[in-house]
């Protein structure tokens, strides 16, 4: 496998938010020098996030329109050496897994650029709109955010992956902690809020990140020789191509065991565990909720559209490519897992009475169909999981930035507050209801394509356990369909609640978010051949080691 | 089976068209309506699926100079193409597609011209327009799919549309809630529908073939369509149907087991299911009767002549697959005449004249389910398209007589319409006669012919074959006939009971506040609170292009019995040739034959009679006397009938309660217990942080302390010493100096 | 019996202690700087009686030295004495303790 360096722009696309932040910096170094007033600054920081994140969003076009799908290598390698007395390197390169999730970053932090922008409304006069306050702070953790994910999706060595892991969570951390809602007391008596909501997030990813480490380490010793991209032969190995190729060889099978047992599955376990908290996996998914409902908007799209895929990328970067034997042997904890999200995320959305939170456990609901897939391994499937991702990451960001649009003007997001606003504001009921079609998975939309693979595909796994889990997940088209369209009579059909009479329609920062990502959830939905294109050769290698 | 293929027909217009009007409406029609008027809606609203309904002939035209079983095709872009999954967004008509391609343009035309009568008060008419283009698109996705899957892209569009026409009225909570009812109820059955798929999917994968030589594929391949190597699964109907060809693959579908059921069984048991719900058939009819919560042109083309005919149409469509299981056919058969029983009682008592109608539609689906159950494909599809005249007539009339009466629904402040409504009366008795089976009438050849093939049938595993079957359906014919006449007598004859207290707000389920004022009551029309009148000539033409069909519609297919060519059942001959030889005859004589026909024809007119005896003129007092009889029994009887047997009440207390239910369980649990749970962890991780610290301060701090306490506090007896006076300096100069010296002095020593 | 060095030496140290005796028990600040020339004269006297017994005369003129510098420091502490009479209105050394601390 040829592994030398051919393109620099992998390392443009990942760094471009860096420079953003590194310009935004400048900015605040130089005030004092030159007296900038405070609202030059913010605007200064806007633009240049916004500016940032459009040329990052081309350079990933670019990417998806220079890579060739039908293989399995990887394209676009940057590899030097960066830490020589622990054989790290600087080692980014796309296949086809990772290329769809950096495209689907980019134009997802595009959508929450846009949303970051300025709404001049206030919650009350203490706490002003998120997008006015700390501007440029708000502005270089963003860019620092999508630095560290296009990072953990390029990354091609486990320790430089590791190092982007966690430079993703701190920006998070902040993010909701300061820009979220502030702290308040629920009915049940628990302080809840931005920083409850953060620290709760950051504990259970770090947690996750903790197991990851550990597996990376004894991977690390169990590996065999590499070579460093000088040339350098070295005994043990951080890179990603060769750990998957050492596994295909048997490496890890041979490799010790961990306190007698079978080093591969415990291994496995640190790892999923690690990976299913991001996923996030019932029983690990509470903080979702929690930090899905107390995030600013654009966090919550980001949240929802990327972060989440971090995981599942994790489990497939890693569990499915390093130790597909494990995986065969936990695939039916691992279905079974996948179906008790979507089964159990369905049904507590019914129960929810803030859009948000509904919102947020619809996305514990969809990201098991991910599990599913992983767990029955056929090309169908897992095809449709890597789609699932793609299609969720696009519908969901739309379903917060719905919900957002109603958060900003009533200032509330229950759903029994509202009433027949399709009256007042036409507009966001039909966006509102396209967004919820495509989430319960009409066809045609992009919802549909990764559930009806993966479907299809656990349903034409070999083992006949994952027809029962199928025939039990499918349930879930009517409980999903149920709470949606319970939703939709609650909030926009029925007499108008007069109470929102002051209520505008979407304006042109909510369309331009909206409406790209309305197009392209249609285009997906009928057209998704170009995602599979991407994938063509990449599922195949992927899913190459299981054991059938 | 081979079928030539026409690969270069462009049969993605007759979707297409209705889209682009669906399109355009649905973004420009908000402003186009208030700037250029209605025509500027319904023009291309209506000339789009006229367009549309020409490609259809077109196609069908073709098909006509065309060899027999010839399919045009029509491939667009890979869709889902996953090997072996292929599924293509590409469009086949055969004769079978043809004929519902046909129904559904032409019907849905005549239907768009009607509604720009019914609907022109409405402020919203350019989103009634939009919708119903839309409906159009995906009625015709669904029967020019030539997938399972794109099918199903049809098959769920269909139940949006439906959802939105429904609520359409949106602001009556009640409207709203059935169109979500409609969406939901669906969703059960989609359920089935895709666990079908799958399942012959998984089981045509996991079943391999023979190789075949290549003497058994039959065909040559010098016409247009070439043989392919056939792929070992496959969700495109064509290949599907190639597939089963090879009879050793057929076995294996049939002799593998799944649940104790042979495979083929249980993927057309889970396809029914789908169909149960799209058809409205036991036991998900329940969201039919609420779904004429819709404006009345919507109830006519979805729910009576097209969208709810989906299901017999994918049964017709997969008769290669039911064929090979005679149970999956008796169970569809046996749940057709059931529901074609149930719906008919329930629809002897109704007031709502479109109650009626809309339990009708449940019943005559019914038929069309006990005939292709029976393996009567053609004459499903017979009845299919005979029902889609005379019922959509009979829709747009009641429809008609709503906006006459000013959305008056409710049959009993009806009466003597005919004088006030002449052609919607004529047309309705013309539809109500062809529905009720009077001979020569269309629905006469089709319901006579179910019921024959139902009595005949040789592959059901029922005891005595079809006769059991038969006289269901004979019953519910012979109240289809009274209900049907019932409600013409109630509500053209006698003499008008709706005057006085019709207006405002009496009007059964029309919310007065409405924003939409339904067609009625603009004084511009100048018929505010007067008497019914006749609907303008956009709604009685079309009632009588209706009628004209729902009377002759039925020539096209004559029976066998008569000696006169059957053109519908010759037509549609070459789609089922595969699975005929599959279907057997119970070898009843013509005897019998022509003693059913003369048993339906006097159910007909029984029905007709009892009808008439009853409620002509509204003189006859027994109904009033029936309902309330002094018989305990007969009046709960009533009652339980009148509330169509509590089936909504029961579905509630179960599924729906028991949904909700498990939803606040769940949710209980994910907050009081899942995330209760990572509290205490994170408590326990408090406590012993709090543990740690405690030990920091008392050992690890403690020794730091101690240090900085020995130093602060030695300087503080230091400080004492320096007291500021002189003497006290001198002093320790002086004994410093003695000391170093006697320390010196001790050293050198 | 001819004078040596321990005889002056002795006497210096005679001086010495008288010296830092007044230092120590006086109060008043002028006798404490009697005592203060006491004790430099005791001082210098050692040097020049070294310089008489040793080598070179490079102690007696240090001595001389000595005697302009004592006179020098003598003007100085009496001016010091006197600026602390008119802020104190007293000579007393042991009151004279604000600088401590």
């Amino acid at each position: 496998m040829d592994l030398t360096t051919n393109s620099l722009l992998l390392t443009w696309t990942v760094f471009t938010p860096a420079i953003g932040l590194a310009a935004i910096l400048l900015l605040l170094a130089l005030r004092p020098l030159a007296r900038w007033p405070q609202v030059f600054l913010d605007q200064a920081a806007r633009g240049i996030g916004v500016v940032t994140t459009v040329v990052a969003t081309a350079l990933g076009i670019a990417l998806w329109a220079g890579f060739d799908g039908s293989t399995a290598a990887l394209q676009f390698i940057h590899r030097t050496v960066w830490m020589r007395s622990w054989n790290i390197e600087y080692f980014v390169a796309v296949d086809g897994l990772s290329l769809s999730m950096v495209v689907l970053t980019v134009v997802v932090f595009l959508a929450g650029a846009v949303a970051s922008l300025p709404w001049w409304g206030a919650l009350d006069d203490h706490h002003p709109h998120f997008s006015k306050r700390h501007v440029p702070g708000y502005w270089v953790l963003f860019l620092l955010l999508e630095t560290g994910v296009l990072g953990t999706f390029a990354a091609q060595d486990f320790f430089l992956f590791y190092v982007f892991w966690e430079v993703m969570l701190l920006p998070m951390y902040f993010l909701i902690g300061i820009w979220g809602a502030p702290p308040r007391r629920d009915p049940d008596g628990r302080v809840r809020g931005g920083p409850y909501a953060a620290i709760k997030f950051f504990l259970y990813t770090l947690a996750g990140s903790v197991l990851m480490l550990l597996a990376m380490i004894a991977i690390y010793y169990a590996s065999g020789p590499g070579t460093l991209a000088d040339g350098t032969a070295t005994q043990h190995t951080f890179n990603l191509p060769l750990l998957a190729r050492q596994a295909r060889e048997g490496t890890f099978l041979r490799a010790a065991p961990i306190l007698g047992l079978d080093f591969a599955r415990v291994v496995f376990v640190g790892l999923f565990i690690g990976f299913a908290i991001k996923v996030p996996m019932f029983p690990f998914h509470t903080w979702l909720p929690d930090a899905h409902v107390d995030a600013p908007t654009p966090i919550s799209v980001i949240l929802a559209g990327i972060l989440l895929k971090t995981g599942v990328y994790g489990l497939f970067r890693f569990n499915l490519q390093l130790f597909p034997g494990a995986l065969d042997w936990a695939s039916y904890a691992v279905g079974v897992l996948g179906v008790v999200n979507i089964v159990y995320g369905a049904f507590v959305c019914m129960a929810q009475k803030d859009l948000k939170k509904l919102i947020a456990y619809s996305s514990v609901s969809h990201m098991g169909f991910c599990l599913l897939g992983l767990a029955a391994g056929t090309p169908q499937a897992v095809n449709g999981a890597i789609f699932q991702m793609v299609g969720h990451g696009i519908v969901s960001p739309m379903l917060f930035l719905v919900a957002g649009v109603i958060y900003d003007r009533a200032h509330t997001r229950q759903i029994e507050a509202f009433g027949g606003l399709a009256h007042r504001m036409p507009e966001y009921a039909a966006v509102t209801g396209l967004a919820f079609m495509a989430s319960l998975g009409l066809p045609g939309l992009a919802g549909f394509v990764g559930e009806v693979l993966v479907f299809l595909g656990s349903f034409a796994a070999t083992d006949p356990l994952f027809r029962v889990l199928v025939s039990i997940g499918a349930l879930s088209v009517i409980i999903t369909a149920a709470y949606y369209l319970w939703t939709m009579q609650r909030m926009f059909l029925g007499p108008f609640n007069e109470a929102w009479a002051h209520l505008m329609d979407m304006n042109w920062r909510e369309r331009i978010t909206l409406y790209p990502l309305a197009v392209v959830t249609v285009v997906l939905g009928v057209w998704p051949v170009p995602v599979f294109r991407m994938l063509e050769g990449t599922v195949g290698t992927l899913i190459g080691g299981l054991g059938h | 089976m081979h079928h030539p293929i026409l690969k270069d027909f462009p049969l993605f217009w007759i979707p297409l068209l209705p889209l682009l009007g669906a399109f355009w409406n649905g973004t420009q029609g908000w402003w186009t309506q208030r700037r250029f008027g209605r025509a500027a809606v319904h023009l291309p609203a209506v000339i789009l699926p006229a367009a549309s309904t020409v490609v259809a002939i077109w196609g069908f035209l073709v098909l006509w100079f065309g060899d027999p079983g010839t399919v045009l095709h029509d491939s667009l872009w890979a869709w889902l193409d996953i090997p072996p999954l292929r599924a293509e967004v590409a469009f086949q008509m055969d004769r079978l597609s043809a004929v519902m391609a046909l129904v559904v343009t032409f019907v849905g035309t005549l239907i768009h011209v009607y509604s720009t009568g019914y609907m022109k008060d409405d402020p919203a008419y350019w989103r009634f327009f939009a919708y119903l283009n839309l409906f159009l698109f995906a009625m015709l996705v669904l029967v020019l799919g030539d997938n399972l899957l794109l099918m199903f892209v049809g098959w769920e569009g269909v139940g949006l549309c439906s959802y939105l026409l429904i609520s359409f009225w949106w602001r009556d909570r009640e409207k709203a809630k059935a169109g979500m009812k409609a969406f939901v109820v669906n969703r059960i059955g989609d359920f089935g529908f895709t666990l079908g798929v799958f399942l012959l999917f998984f089981g045509l994968m996991t079943t391999p073939a023979r190789p075949v030589p290549p003497a058994d594929r039959p065909g040559s391949p010098d016409v247009a369509g070439h043989l392919e190597p056939l792929p070992p699964t496959s969700v495109t109907f064509r290949e599907i149907e190639q597939l089963l060809q090879d009879p050793s693959r057929r076995d294996l579908l049939v002799q593998r087991k799944v649940l104790g059921l042979s495979l083929v069984t249980l993927v057309c048991l889970l396809l029914f299911v789908g169909a149960t719900g799209k058809s409205a058939q036991i036991p998900l009819y329940v969201w039919l009767p609420d779904a004429m919560a819709g404006p009345t042109p919507v109830s006519a083309l979805i729910h009576a002549a097209t969208m709810v005919t989906a299901g017999v149409y994918l049964v017709a469509r997969m008769h290669f697959l039911f064929s090979l299981s005679p149970g999956a056919m008796t169970v569809v058969a046996s749940i057709g005449a059931l529901t074609a029983l149930f719906a008919a009682s329930i629809g002897l008592f109704q007031h709502d004249i479109k109650k009626v109608l809309a339990y009708s539609t449940v019943s005559q689906l019914g038929f069309m389910f006990l005939a292709v159950g029976v393996g009567a494909w053609w004459v499903g599809i017979f009845h299919l398209m005979t029902h889609a005249f005379f019922k959509a007539c009979l829709f747009l009339g009641s429809g008609s007589v709503i906006l006459g009466c000013h959305h008056e629904q409710d049959m009993r402040r009806m009466g003597g319409l005919r004088r006030l409504m002449p052609i919607t009366a004529t047309t309705y008795l013309l539809a109500t006669a062809a529905i009720a089976g009077f001979p020569f009438f269309s629905g006469f050849f089709s319901k006579d012919e179910i019921l024959w093939k139902a009595f005949d049938s040789g592959n059901l595993l029922l005891p005595g074959g079809g006769v059991l079957l038969w006289g269901m359906a004979a019953v519910a014919a012979f109240g289809t006939s009274y209900y049907m006449f019932r409600s013409y007598y109630l509500t053209f004859s006698g003499s008008y009971r709706g005057a006085g207290d019709h207006g405002a707000d009496v009007a059964s389920g029309h919310d007065a506040d409405h924003h939409a004022p339904d067609p009625h009551g603009t004084p511009a029309e100048g018929h505010h609170g007067s008497l019914p009148h006749e609907s303008p000539v956009s709604m009685t033409a079309v009632l009588a292009v209706l009628a004209a069909l729902a009377v002759i519609g039925g020539l096209v297919g004559l029976p066998h019995l008569w000696h006169l060519p059957n053109f519908f059942e010759a037509w549609l001959e070459p789609v089922f040739e595969s699975s005929a030889p599959r279907i057997v005859s119970a070898g009843h004589g013509h005897g019998w034959e022509w003693a059913l026909m003369a048993i339906s024809v006097a159910l007909a007119f029984g029905g007709f009679g009892l009808a008439r005896w009853l409620y002509r003129d509204a003189r006859n007092p027994l109904p009033e006397r029936l309902a309330r009889s002094p018989n305990r029994w007969v009046r709960g009887l009533h009652r339980v009938v009148y509330h169509k047997y509590y089936v909504d009440e029961a579905y509630d207390l179960t599924a729906v309660r028991g949904a909700l239910w498990t939803s606040r369980a769940f949710a209980w649990w994910d907050v009081q217990v899942v995330d209760r749970l990572v509290i205490w962890v994170g408590a326990i991780g408090r406590l012993l942080g709090w543990i740690g610290g405690a030990m920091d301060r008392a050992f690890v701090d403690g020794a730091v302390e101690a240090v900085g306490e020995m130093i602060s506090g030695a300087g503080n007896r230091v400080r004492r010493w320096h007291s500021g006076r002189i003497q006290a300096y001198v002093q320790g100069i002086a004994l410093g100096a003695v000391a170093l010296v006697v320390v010196a002095y001790l050293l050198a020593w | 019996m001819s004078v040596g060095l321990p005889h002056l030496m002795f006497l210096s140290a005679v001086l010495l202690a008288l010296g830092l005796y007044t230092m120590v028990t006086r109060r008043n600040a002028v006798a404490i700087l009697m005592g203060v020339e006491l004790v430099l004269n005791a001082g210098l006297l050692n040097l020049v009686a070294f310089s008489r017994f040793g080598r070179g005369i490079d102690g007696q003129v240090f001595g001389v030295f000595g005697v302009v510098l004592a006179a020098a420091e003598a003007v100085v502490a009496l001016a010091i004495v006197l600026q602390v009479f008119r802020a104190m209105r007293s000579v007393d050394a042991s009151r004279a303790d604000r600088m401590k601390e």
